[in-house]
């Protein structure tokens, strides 16, 4: 149904008239031209999609836009602060986590959600988080790697 | 590193460039001998300008026709051209895959970017930093010999005040100077070569500006979504588009055989799409993934030779004990995090296409062809592409966004969704490798006969010292295959061939090294005579801590090795199998590389590690289940790929070998993973798995 819809996107105030079943990939893809999230699976089965609503990592390609009224959404986009890098990014850039890159921004949210939650997970808790986040080219170690020293550079996680 | 080897620079690029010309699916060109001599750049321009333009900002732009996967070929070759042209590799941007700007390039496939461009390119850099040595001499009124480059600067080393860059050279336009028989550097000068370089698309990756196939948001775009069959040789019987064309917007294009409903947003594509009621003739399923092997043991092509040398009568007389074994493989999908994605824009008779492949110089020739234009009307630009491992060689979905385009005038963007993804792959082919070979008293291989079937036939020939031996080889990926040997498409999957010729040889040696209650390590040492395969398998034993002892020994530790187009793997694996429940766990895979010069050590470890973990799926999960024509397979919730949970304590070896050119990296360190799997749940359980996947059910039966 066409309904006009607010939600804070990367910490802007977003209202938009919009089919409110539509799932959030295809509005932030298409309709707001954050390309950064990407579509792998369409079923919640790889993580491509992920993205931050109220501080937990939720799967894009499954999420109604009417789901995320009045929430915080936050995309790969709006991860860096004012030009600099998350910790992550950083992370992830010097240990060169990534091969091809698409399941990437994935990646980083998933891990950025965890963060917020643990921020000083084990290897075991790590893992265990990620597990539903798909990576073809077998960047896994460098990932685990990249999310630990991340751990380690934050101070209070990943704020 | 050491100083320079027997080869004269000249030779080094000489006797590594060419195999540029093949016709990829009739033949695998890279097992064709390579004459010692090929005049350099066969196949790709000879004006270096091609390659290279000298900014006036004193920014160099490298043009590539290759594609950059992933694998970091925008990283080392911009190396290499940092290295001979003098230049700080920062000061380099690179353009890959774009028919248009980049020259012309077979495809990204067969680990032969910087086997075989890589010579071309450092060539091209070596003769570009001459001619602009010799124009600088004539400029600054030097003696050439006195001059010295560096970091685009060009100086008089008795007269520093005499000094011009390459920006100021060159002034934005070609460089008109040509040099015959320029040396690259030998391996003692290298300051960038050999080392870590950041990689290029690092930020461009981690903070999701990177532009992948599908990202390209050109205006007025409309998406595509296609009528597809259920099946393989399901024949299209009656369609009704009334519903789908009721939504707002949405329109349906029909041209032929391809059926499209086209919508501004790509999710009303969809919702339209499965209002389109289309009726099909499904063909009788004649075959699904049980029956498969007896199908394709009857229905192969003739087998050709491909390798023999003494008498398999003689080597049966000399053996003490025979063995005959057969090996089976599953289809395996390549299952890219990117589905194939297009998107074609054309204007004034001229269509640019934004492809997610491995080939844009053959998607350019399919796409003219498609739409009736001269290639000259075509461009094909590669952005990133998310993952290839050969499965994105053809591009099917740049021909529809292409077709589509043309009729509808506006652009046109086709994303396939992962049904579509896993529906038309190019699987790895089931196949099956059939061994006989003999063991003398003494433990020496002396027979060898070998029949592989349509896996192909690269690196099937043995490398083991073997006096009687012959190898055989029916159909491959590469096509020439009778119709109706696979019931979908199949082609290329990393490492082609590779993956199933090393399950079959090195879970075969290690049968023969149990029976002889021979360590593995120690039997396969005493059967080679390559001193590079030795050195490999002891570097990696070393880190291993391999301590021998004949199998099984209830430990769970294998081995295994191979060659791969010049590189040599060794790998040792240790597992934990659960005997009630088949499930194995992989905890530590160590695996040592020799691919002669390493241009970038860690874009090398990993490729390493991402071979061993991507080959954890083919070893234990990943088959392709289909009745027929129709794949069961359609999404990772069925078709399990490796995941964190999986992963071992990976440790990579990078064997130093500069003086040798280099051979390729992408494809080797996945070659080993099914062998030294199985051997390693033998060495756990005595039990020998002979099929790929080694799924819990068939370890549960193995067992037994």
């Amino acid at each position: 149904m066409m309904r006009a819809v607010s939600f804070r996107l990367n910490g802007k105030p977003v209202r938009m008239t919009v089919d409110d079943e539509r799932m959030l990939l295809w509005v932030l893809r298409y309709d707001l031209g954050l390309t950064g999230t990407k579509y792998g699976c369409g079923a919640s089965l790889c993580g491509a999609c992920t993205v931050i609503v109220n501080n937990e990592a939720v799967r894009s390609c499954s999420t109604r836009i009417k789901d995320v009224a009045r929430k915080q959404v936050i995309t790969i986009e709006g991860l860096g602060r004012a030009g600099q890098l998350h910790a992550l990014q950083q992370t992830f850039l010097k240990l060169h986590a990534f091969q091809c890159g698409y399941c990437t921004p994935g990646m980083i949210m998933s891990a950025y959600a965890l963060l917020l939650r643990r921020p000083r997970p084990t290897r075991a808790e790590i893992i265990q988080h990620m597990d539903d986040n798909l990576c073809r080219c077998g960047s896994h170690k460098r990932i685990i790697e990249a999310i630990q020293a991340a751990a380690q550079t934050t101070k209070r996680g990943a704020r | 590193m050491t100083g320079e080897g027997n080869l004269s620079r000249r030779d080094f690029l000489v006797s590594i460039a060419g195999s540029g010309l093949f016709v990829l699916f009739r033949l695998d060109p890279l097992l064709a001998q390579e004459p010692a001599h090929l005049p350099t750049r066969q196949g790709y321009p000879t004006d270096f300008n091609a390659y290279l333009r000298i900014g006036q900002d004193g920014r160099t732009t490298s043009l590539v026709g290759k594609v950059e996967l992933g694998q970091g070929a925008m990283t080392s070759l911009a190396q290499l051209v940092a290295e001979e042209l003098d230049v700080p590799f920062d000061s380099i941007d690179m353009v890959l895959g774009d028919t248009e700007l980049c020259p012309w390039d077979m495809g990204t496939f067969g680990s032969l970017t910087i086997r075989q461009l890589g010579p071309v390119l450092r060539g091209a850099a070596a003769e570009a930093r001459a001619a602009l040595l010799q124009l600088a001499a004539e400029r600054l009124q030097s003696p050439v010999e006195q001059l010295a480059a560096k970091a685009g600067v060009i100086s008089d080393a008795r007269d520093p005040g005499k000094r011009v860059t390459y920006a100021q050279l060159v002034q934005g336009k070609r460089i008109q100077r040509h040099l015959e028989k320029v040396p690259v550097k030998p391996v003692s000068a290298f300051t960038v070569l050999g080392k870590p370089a950041a990689r290029k698309d690092g930020l461009a990756k981690v903070t999701g500006k990177a532009k992948y196939a599908g990202d390209m948001g050109l205006p007025g775009t409309l998406h595509a979504r296609i009528v597809r069959p259920p099946a393989h040789g399901a024949r299209l019987k009656g369609i009704d588009t009334s519903a789908a064309e009721k939504i707002a917007g949405v329109s349906v294009l029909r041209d032929g055989d391809l059926i499209a409903v086209l919508h501004k947003r790509s999710d009303a594509a969809e919702q339209a799409l499965a209002l389109v009621k289309a009726e099909f003739d499904l063909p009788a399923p004649a075959v699904d993934e049980k029956t498969i092997f007896d199908h394709l043991l009857k229905a192969a092509p003739q087998a050709q030779v491909v390798g023999e040398s003494g008498s398999l009568e003689e080597g049966e007389k000399l053996a003490a004990t025979l063995f005959d074994l057969m090996y089976l493989n599953s289809y395996v999908s390549h299952a890219t995090m990117e589905t194939h994605s297009a998107v074609a824009k054309i204007e004034n008779g001229k269509a640019t296409v934004w492809v997610s492949t491995q080939a844009p110089f053959m998607v350019k020739t399919q796409v003219s062809q498609a739409l009736g234009f001269t290639p000259e009307n075509v461009r094909i630009i590669t952005p990133y592409v998310g993952g290839g491992f050969g499965g994105k060689t053809l591009a099917r979905q740049a021909v529809e966004a292409a077709r589509l385009a043309k009729i509808v005038g506006k652009p046109v963007q086709v994303v396939w969704d992962r049904a579509e993804e896993f529906f038309y792959d190019t699987f790895r082919p089931a196949a099956v490798v059939k061994i006989r070979s003999g063991l003398t008293s003494a433990g020496k291989i002396c027979l060898w006969d070998y029949k592989v079937y349509c896996a192909g036939d690269r690196e099937a020939k043995q490398f083991y010292h073997v006096p009687h031996q012959r190898t055989v080889s029916a159909g491959g990926w590469y096509g020439g295959n009778p119709p109706g040997l696979h019931p979908f498409a199949i082609g290329p999957w990393r490492a082609p061939s590779v993956n199933t010729n090393t399950f079959a040889r090195e879970s075969h040696i290690d049968v023969m090294a149990a029976k002889a209650s021979v360590d593995p390590l120690e039997f396969r040492l005493n059967n080679l005579t390559d001193q590079r395969m030795v050195r490999a398998l002891k570097a990696a034993a070393d880190k291993f801590g391999w301590t021998p002892r004949r199998t099984p020994s209830g430990r769970g530790v294998g081995v295994a090795c191979a060659t791969y187009l010049g590189t040599y793997v060794a790998t040792l694996a240790e597992v934990e199998v659960d005997k009630a429940t088949g499930r194995v766990r992989v905890t530590r895979v160590v695996c040592a590389q020799d691919m002669g010069l390493v241009v970038n050590p860690d874009g090398s470890r990993q490729q390493m590690e991402g071979g061993i973990t991507m080959g954890l799926g083919y070893a234990l999960t990943e088959e392709v289940r289909f009745k027929g024509g129709q794949v069961l397979d359609r999404n990772f919730d069925t078709y399990e790929i490796p995941r964190f949970s999986w992963l071992p304590t990976i440790e990579t070896i990078l064997i130093e070998n500069a003086e040798v050119p280099a051979a390729g990296c992408g494809e080797p360190p996945i070659v080993c993973m099914g062998a030294v799997i199985a051997n390693a749940i033998y060495d756990a359980t005595g039990a020998r798995l002979v099929q790929l996947p080694m799924t819990p059910a068939r370890i549960k039966d193995a067992l037994k």
